[in-house]
């Protein structure tokens, strides 16, 4: 303990009798460390939006788009030919295992009246299972029930952002909207789901029952059909499966013959999502590897003057093992100088990565997020580059001869 | 009646790459507690070798070395350490000591490897600066004192640990005639007051004759031992 004790103090002295080259050593560690700090921070920060973002999206979730018109030559976009029926819903649901939920959906844009104000939106007719579907919650008023799709009632939920453009602060439960006309009784409002992975504003959007959108709004030429088909699977895992039996099983039941192109999409919007995720993850560990290279270099800085120290001061280490110091006594005073070089640099590197990471909040705007793990890991990281690189100056020390060490001029 | 020191047939070979080089040919001497002994010879005589071995710097390639009963041919460099720390003080020619460090400091510093706590340090320090004569010195640092008083220092940090042996290699060399006599007036005090045993290696024949006792180096012999007082 006094060895210690003395081993600490004697390692102060040093890096302060060498002020100018201890900052300098410092400035390496303090640039790797706060590199390493305001990286990871900008990189799970990145991570934990698009989390959000996959998360407000709902899990496990594919979606068939009903087949694309062609007209003379010229193609139009998925969903343009109504070639799903609401039986492939139904025969989705009860034919293929590994389905938790399937929400079939008409949509379209339309215009909404409140009194003076007015919005165009879109008009997203489904069944109550979209909301299990997509992770929506009520913040206040109730969901469409299985009544609603019968009666073809004209009720509807609104998504945050119309509410606000229609109402403003007012509460818009129980009052009537005008879409297309037709008056709707607001039953509920949904709570913010903010952007989408691809930038929409997905609150921007009006609930109805999946029948009144059919029947009352975008007058169908064929009953029954619908543009879209939600389905969510019951696990990451059966994904796959679930996607390719929904294939086989609609071109079974639109008679498509071998060979033929489908005339519906299927899509799997978590893989898209996963997608994104992994490449946030690739490029957090890409702009962490990057600042564990600069905390490297410092590393190697301290190294470059541990050595530098050893060799200036072998006569000191000379005297010191001529009244009696041993291989570790030295070992642990050169160690003990590198850690604590590293250490230093590392709670100064933590505090300058921070500040900075703020900095580049307030000119960015981007999302950040500073962890413990992270700050903890950035300091280990810091003390494990002293021991490692202080190590072989210090065992060099330690492993002098004092009487050659005493005659070194 | 045990030796303090007691080296028998003493040899030690340089290794330089191919070729041999015997600094020590067989050295059989005692040196019993109490005693002020001179060791000279001219330069490469093996004087300086001698000394080291004697004070456990290095290991004699064959030979008996016996130190208070001790075999000091196989030691390791720990055991090397913790006997230099403990039974020996050394004084160079050059005084090294730690320039950054103040003279009661470098006197400690032998204390730290002992692991004796702080307090007990600078006490222990202190007394030994004033057996020295620089106890109002303590705070300077070797730059600020005067070559005689830096090698007072040193014979203080040699001292602190009361050491069985007080071994000076050539103490006087970078010093002025009247600062030697001082210092060597100092050596035979701690000698006769104290009782402190010195071993002295030098070359100058004034500074051996403060020694009661001189042992003549050549070519890594012994070639006279006498006894004699000024």
């Amino acid at each position: 303990m006094t060895t210690l004790v003395a081993s600490f103090r004697i390692a102060l002295r040093a890096l302060l009798a060498n002020k100018m080259r201890s900052i300098l050593t410092l400035l390496g560690i303090i640039i790797g460390v706060g590199a390493v700090i305001a990286m990871i921070a900008v990189g799970s920060g990145a991570k934990k939006r698009i989390e959000e973002q996959i998360a407000s999206m709902g899990s496990n979730l594919l979606v068939v788009m009903s087949g694309s018109a062609t007209s003379g030559g010229i193609r139009f976009g998925a969903g343009t030919v109504p070639t799903l029926t609401l039986e492939d819903a139904r025969a989705i649901a009860s034919e293929i295992p590994g389905v938790k939920y399937v929400a079939p959906a008409y949509n379209g844009i339309a215009q909404v009246v409140f009194g003076n104000q007015n919005w165009s939106t879109l008009i997203y007719g489904s069944t109550p299972e979209i909301f299990e579907i997509r992770e929506w919650r009520l913040v206040s008023g109730r969901s469409l029930t299985q009544q609603d799709i019968d009666g073809a009632a004209k009720v509807c939920i609104l998504g945050k952002t119309v509410a606000e453009n229609l109402f403003g602060g007012l509460d818009p439960i129980g009052e009537i909207v005008r879409i297309k006309k037709i008056p709707f009784t607001v039953i509920g409002v949904l709570s913010p789901k903010g952007q989408s992975t691809w930038g929409q504003d997905q609150d921007d959007i009006i609930f109805v029952p999946l029948t009144t959108a059919q029947k009352r709004l975008f007058g169908m030429q064929f009953p029954g059909m619908v543009r879209s088909i939600s389905i969510q699977a019951m696990g990451p895992e059966v994904m796959k499966n679930v996607e390719e039996q929904i294939t086989e099983l609609l071109r079974q039941r639109h008679r498509i013959p071998q060979g033929q192109d489908n005339d519906f999409t299927v899509r799997n919007l978590t893989e898209v999502a996963s997608r994104a995720e992994e490449s946030a993850k690739v490029m957090s560990l890409l702009l962490g590897a990057i600042a564990s290279i600069s905390l490297i270099v410092g590393g190697i800085g301290i190294m470059n003057i541990m050595l530098v120290s050893v060799t200036e001061r072998t006569r000191e280490i000379g005297i010191r093992m001529a009244v009696g110091a041993k291989g570790k006594d030295i070992l642990l005073q050169f160690l003990i100088e590198s850690l604590m070089l590293s250490l230093m640099g590392g709670i100064l590197g933590i505090a300058i990565g921070m500040v900075g990471t703020l900095v580049l909040v307030h000119f960015t705007q981007w999302p950040t997020l500073f962890s413990l793990k992270a700050i903890l890991l950035a300091f280990l990281f810091s003390g494990s580059v002293g021991v490692f690189f202080g190590f072989y100056p210090a065992r060099k020390a330690s492993l002098l001869n004092p009487i050659d060490a005493l005659r070194y001029e | 009646m045990d030796a303090l020191i007691q080296v028998e047939n003493l040899v030690k070979i340089y290794q330089l790459g191919e070729v041999e080089i015997p600094a020590l040919r067989g050295i059989t001497l005692s040196i019993e507690r109490g005693e002020f002994v001179a060791i000279m010879g001219a330069s490469g005589s093996g004087k300086s070798t001698f000394m080291n071995i004697l004070g456990f710097l290095d290991l004699p390639t064959s030979g008996l070395y016996l130190f208070e009963g001790i075999h000091g041919e196989h030691l390791s460099r720990d055991e090397l350490a913790e006997i230099r720390n403990r039974k020996i003080g050394f004084v160079f020619q050059g005084f090294n000591l730690l320039s950054k460090y103040s003279a009661l400091e470098n006197v400690e510093l032998p204390l730290i490897y002992s692991k004796i706590s702080g307090s007990r340090r600078r006490e222990m320090a202190q007394r030994a600066l004033s057996a020295v004569g620089l106890e109002d010195r303590s705070h300077h640092h070797p730059f600020q004192l005067s070559g005689g008083e830096q090698q007072r220092v040193a014979i203080a940090r040699a001292l602190v640990n009361q050491p069985s042996v007080l071994l000076a290699d050539e103490p006087t060399g970078n010093l002025d005639t009247k600062t030697s006599g001082e210092i060597m007036d100092l050596f035979r005090k701690l000698n006769e007051e104290m009782g402190i045993t010195i071993v002295m290696v030098t070359h100058e024949p004034d500074i051996a004759s403060y020694a009661e006792r001189r042992i003549l180096f050549k070519d890594g012999q012994v070639v006279e031992d006498s006894y004699s007082r000024l």
